[in-house]
C-alpha cells in the first residue's frame, strides 16, 4: 500500500498546473523551445494555404488552391517543373525546401476576417505550418497578416489589392507580390486619358470596405491629376445584389464616366445593372457615356457575360502574356488542370517559389533570415517581368496590365484583352507616399 | 421629377419579388402554418432552372480545326450546339436566345415536385413542432439546398441573359416631355413587373374563383371544420405547398437575367421577405402583396442621394425602420387577421 498523501488542495494544484500546461497553445510552446515558431525538425516541412473554399470567392479559392498544388509539386520535383525554369533564381533544386519534402494543409477562410484567422491559427498550431498564404479579399489579407505577425510565421498574402495591406497594416512578417489600387490608378490613367479623353465627369460606386475605399481614392486621385471632375461617390454596401437604385440616379447626375470600385459578386451584378440601364448606350456632354472596372478578374468577366466587352480595366497578370515564365506556367497549369490560370492563381504560385526560393537563399526557415532573403530581392521569369520587392514595405514592383473585355473572343478562355502593359517606373511610389501612409513595417517576430 | 419617377418605376421592380417570394411564403405558413426558411432557396433554383435550360439548350458536340489553335497549342476543338445543327442556325440561336421564357415551361413542374418531396419528405414532420424547430430544419434545408447547387454549378455568378429582343430599355422622358434619356428603365425590369402582377393576379383568382381555392381559402381560416366536413384538406395543402414553390421558382427564372444568379441569391432575398411577410401581416396574402411592393418602393427613394445625404446610411435601415413603426402602431401587420400566431 502506498502512503503518498494526496490533499484535496495539492491535487487542485496540480491540475490546475497541469491544464495549464496542456492548454498553452503551441505557438507559444513551440516557440520557447525552437528557435522559431514550427522549426521543422523531420524530413518535411509545412505550408498552409488559406483560401476561400466556400462563400462568394469560392471558385477564386478553387484556382489558388490548384496553383498552390502545383507550386508544392514542382517544389518537390514533380510536373514538368512549370517556372522553375524560368524563374531568375535558381537556388531551388526540385528537392522540396533545404532538402526537405513539402507539404501543406488548406483553410478555408470564407471571405470573413474571423474564419479565415481561425483557420490559419488552426494551420500554425495544429499542423504546424511555418508559411502561411493565399485568399482572395483585403479584409483577410489584413487580418491573417496581423495574426501571422503575432505568431511568428510569413505571410505570402494572395489576391489583395488595398493600398492598405503593405500601407498602413504593412507587417514586417507580412509579403505582397500582387499590385494594389494605387498602381491600378497609376497604370489606367494614360489610357483613360488617351481613350476617353482629359474632360471628363466621373461617377464612383464604391464598395464600402478597405478596399473599395483605397480603390476609390486611387482612381479619383490619377483620373483628377488629367482635368476629370468626380461628381459623386456612392459607397455601396459589400451585402447589395441589386444596384438598380444606386445606377438610376446616375442617369441624372451630368456624369458621363462611372466607375465600379466592385470585385466579384458585386462587380458582375453593378456591371450587369449598369448596361441593362443602357448606360453604355447614352450620350452625355456630347460623349459617349463610359464605364471603368478598375480591378479585374478573369472569373469576374466570365460572370459578367457579354457585358463586359470593350470595359476597361487593370490586372496583376495575364495568362497570354509571351514572356517565358508565362508559357511555361500556362503550359504546366493547361495540361494538368485542362485551362488556363487566373491571375489569383499566377499571384499565388509565383509567391510559393519565392518563399521556397528565399528560404533557400537564408539557408534557414527562420521568419526573420527568410523575411531578410525577401526584402530588396529582384528577379525575373515568374510571369511579371523584372521585379523587385521593396524592402521598405514588402510590396511587389513590377509591370501592370491595362486590359479590356475581349470584343470578339475567340475562345471560351480569352475573356479579356490586354491593352497596354504600364512598365514598371509608372506604378512605382515613394514608400512615404500619403496613400501608404498612417503604419509601420515593425520588426520581424520569429516567434521565438 | 425625373429621379422621382425612376425611383418608383425602381421599387415597382424590387417590389415584384419581394411580392412574390412573401406570396410564396405567406401561402405556405396561412396553410401549413410552417415557418419556411427555405423558401429564398426555392427562389434560387428557380433562376437555376434558367441556367440549367440554357445550359441544356446549349449542348454541343466538338469539331477539332486544325488550322486554329487552342490555349496550349493544340488543335482547336470547336463547339457547335445541337440545337442549331438540328433546328438550322437561325431558328437554333433563337431558341437558345429565348431559353429564360422558355424555362417558365420547364421549371413549373420541377418546382413543384421539389415542393412536393420537400413537404412530404420533411416539412410534414414538423408541423406539430414549435416555430423554432421550423425555423432550424428549413433553414438547414436551405443551405444544404444551396451548398448543392454550388457543388454542380460553382460559386461564381452564371450570365443568363434576357432574349435579344429584351436588350436595351424604354424611354419614359421623351413620352412624359422629360429630356431624352432621363427617365429610361430597362425592358426586361418592366416584363418582370409585368410577369409578377400576373402571376400574382393569378394566384388570387385561383384561390377566389376555383373550388379548389375556396376549400383552401376555408381551410386558411378553420382547418379543423373543413376536416369534419370529409374533405382531405392535408392534400389540398400539400399542393398548395407545390404552389408556392412554383411561384417562388417563377420569380427566380424571370430574375436570371436582372441579377446573374449565385447559389447565394436565396439567402439574399430571404430576409427581406420575411419582413414584408410580418409588415403584410402573418398570414395575409394581400397584405404580403401591398408590404412587399410598399417596401420596395421605399427601399429605392432611401437610395437617392438627396436622402442619403439627409439621413446617411437610411437605404440600409430603411425597410426594418418601416417595420418597427408599422409592427408597433398596427402589431399584426398592416392586414394581419386577429389570433394567428397568437395564443
Amino acid at each position: 500500500m502506498s502512503n503518498t498523501k494526496l490533499t484535496r488542495r495539492g491535487v487542485l494544484k496540480s491540475g490546475a498546473v497541469a491544464g495549464a500546461g496542456v492548454a498553452l497553445p503551441t505557438i507559444f510552446t513551440a516557440s520557447s523551445a525552437a528557435a522559431f515558431t514550427n522549426e521543422p525538425t523531420g524530413p518535411s516541412v509545412t505550408l498552409g494555404f488559406n483560401v476561400p473554399q466556400t462563400g462568394p470567392y469560392a471558385d477564386e479559392g478553387a484556382d489558388e488552391l490548384r496553383a498552390f498544388q502545383l507550386a508544392v509539386e514542382h517544389l518537390n520535383g514533380g510536373g514538368d517543373g512549370g517556372m522553375l525554369g524560368t524563374f531568375s533564381s535558381k537556388a531551388l533544386k526540385g528537392n522540396g525546401i533545404l532538402g526537405k519534402e513539402v507539404k501543406f494543409v488548406t483553410g478555408d477562410t470564407q471571405t470573413k476576417s474571423d474564419a479565415a484567422r481561425a483557420s490559419a491559427k488552426s494551420m500554425i498550431e495544429k499542423d504546424g505550418a511555418i508559411m502561411i498564404s493565399g485568399g482572395s479579399s483585403s479584409g483577410v489579407a489584413v487580418a491573417v497578416q496581423g495574426l501571422c505577425q503575432e505568431a511568428g510565421i510569413i505571410f505570402m498574402a494572395g489576391l489583395t489589392h488595398s493600398n492598405d495591406t503593405t500601407g498602413k497594416d504593412k507587417k514586417a512578417n507580412g509579403f505582397r507580390h500582387f499590385f494594389n489600387a494605387y498602381m491600378s490608378g497609376a497604370a489606367l490613367a494614360p489610357v483613360l486619358s488617351k481613350l476617353y479623353g482629359n474632360d471628363r465627369r466621373a461617377y464612383h460606386l464604391t464598395a464600402d470596405y478597405t478596399w473599395g475605399w483605397t480603390q476609390q481614392a486611387s482612381i479619383a486621385a490619377a483620373t483628377e491629376a488629367l482635368g476629370w471632375q468626380t461628381v459623386n461617390n456612392v459607397l455601396t454596401p459589400l451585402a447589395q445584389t441589386d444596384f438598380s437604385s444606386y445606377i438610376a440616379p446616375v442617369l441624372n447626375s451630368g456624369a458621363d464616366v462611372l466607375v465600379l470600385n466592385h470585385y466579384g459578386g458585386n462587380m458582375v451584378n453593378s456591371l450587369t445593372n449598369a448596361v441593362q440601364f443602357g448606360l453604355r448606350d447614352k450620350q452625355v456632354n456630347g460623349k459617349n457615356f463610359e464605364i471603368v472596372v478598375p480591378l479585374y478578374s478573369e472569373l469576374m468577366a466570365k460572370g459578367a457575360g457579354a457585358n463586359i466587352k470593350g470595359i476597361v480595366g487593370s490586372q496583376n497578370w495575364d495568362w497570354k502574356l509571351q514572356d517565358e515564365g508565362t508559357k511555361a506556367f500556362v503550359q504546366s497549369f493547361g495540361t494538368k488542370y485542362g485551362f488556363p490560370p487566373s491571375q489569383a492563381a499566377q499571384t499565388c504560385y509565383a509567391q510559393t517559389i519565392l518563399y521556397a526560393d528565399a528560404v533557400e537563399r537564408a539557408g534557414s526557415f527562420n521568419p526573420c533570415a527568410v523575411a531578410e532573403a525577401l526584402e530588396g530581392f529582384e528577379f525575373d521569369g515568374l510571369g511579371n517581368g523584372k521585379t523587385l520587392y521593396r524592402k521598405d514595405d514588402h510590396q511587389c514592383f513590377k509591370d501592370v496590365l491595362v486590359v479590356r473585355g475581349a470584343m470578339t473572343p475567340e475562345s471560351e478562355f480569352h475573356l479579356v484583352e490586354i491593352v497596354e502593359v504600364t512598365p514598371t517606373e509608372q506604378v512605382t511610389y515613394a514608400p512615404d507616399h500619403p496613400m501608404f501612409a498612417g503604419g509601420a513595417l515593425g520588426t520581424c517576430n520569429p516567434g521565438a | 421629377m425625373d429621379a422621382f419617377i425612376l425611383q418608383i418605376l425602381n421599387g415597382l421592380d424590387k417590389g415584384s419579388a419581394y411580392a412574390l417570394i412573401a406570396l410564396g411564403l405567406t401561402l405556405i405558413f396561412g396553410t401549413l402554418g410552417v415557418v419556411n426558411f427555405a423558401h429564398g432557396a426555392l427562389f434560387m433554383i428557380g433562376a437555376f432552372c434558367s441556367v440549367t435550360l440554357s445550359k441544356l439548350l446549349n449542348l454541343s458536340y466538338e469539331v477539332v480545326d486544325p488550322t486554329k489553335k487552342d490555349f496550349l497549342g493544340r488543335p482547336l476543338v470547336e463547339k457547335h450546339t445541337y440545337i442549331e445543327s438540328w433546328f438550322g442556325p437561325e431558328t437554333g440561336a433563337a431558341i437558345i436566345d429565348w431559353s429564360v421564357p422558355l424555362a417558365i415551361l420547364f421549371s413549373i413542374p420541377i418546382m413543384i415536385g421539389i415542393g412536393f418531396v420537400m413537404e412530404r419528405g420533411l416539412i410534414k414532420h414538423f408541423y406539430k413542432r414549435p416555430h423554432a424547430d421550423q425555423i432550424l430544419v428549413t433553414f438547414g434545408l436551405a443551405i444544404v439546398l444551396q451548398e448543392i447547387v454550388k457543388y454542380f454549378y460553382g460559386a461564381n455568378p452564371i450570365p443568363t441573359p434576357a432574349p435579344a429582343a429584351f436588350t436595351g430599355s424604354f424611354d419614359f422622358g421623351t413620352m412624359l416631355g422629360f429630356d431624352p434619356n432621363t427617365v429610361i428603365y430597362p425592358y426586361w425590369r418592366l416584363v418582370y413587373f409585368s410577369f409578377a402582377a400576373l402571376i400574382i393576379g393569378a394566384v388570387f383568382a385561383f384561390l377566389q374563383f376555383t373550388t379548389f381555392g375556396m376549400v383552401v381559402r376555408a381551410g386558411m381560416a378553420d382547418r379543423e371544420t373543413v376536416g369534419l366536413l370529409g374533405i382531405n384538406i392535408d392534400k389540398r395543402f400539400t399542393i398548395m405547398f407545390g404552389l408556392a414553390a412554383a411561384v417562388a421558382g417563377l420569380a427566380g427564372v424571370m430574375y436570371a437575367p436582372i441579377n446573374s444568379p449565385n447559389y447565394h441569391m436565396g439567402m439574399d432575398f430571404l430576409v427581406l421577405s420575411f419582413v414584408v411577410v410580418v409588415v403584410g401581416g402573418m398570414g395575409s396574402l394581400p397584405g404580403a402583396v401591398a408590404a412587399g411592393f410598399l417596401l420596395g418602393i421605399l427601399e429605392s427613394f432611401a437610395s437617392m442621394n438627396e436622402i442619403k445625404s439627409l439621413i446617411p446610411g437610411i437605404d440600409q435601415i430603411i425597410i426594418y425602420l418601416v417595420a418597427i413603426i408599422i409592427l408597433l402602431t398596427r402589431p399584426r401587420g398592416l392586414m394581419g387577421r386577429k389570433g394567428v400566431m397568437e395564443d
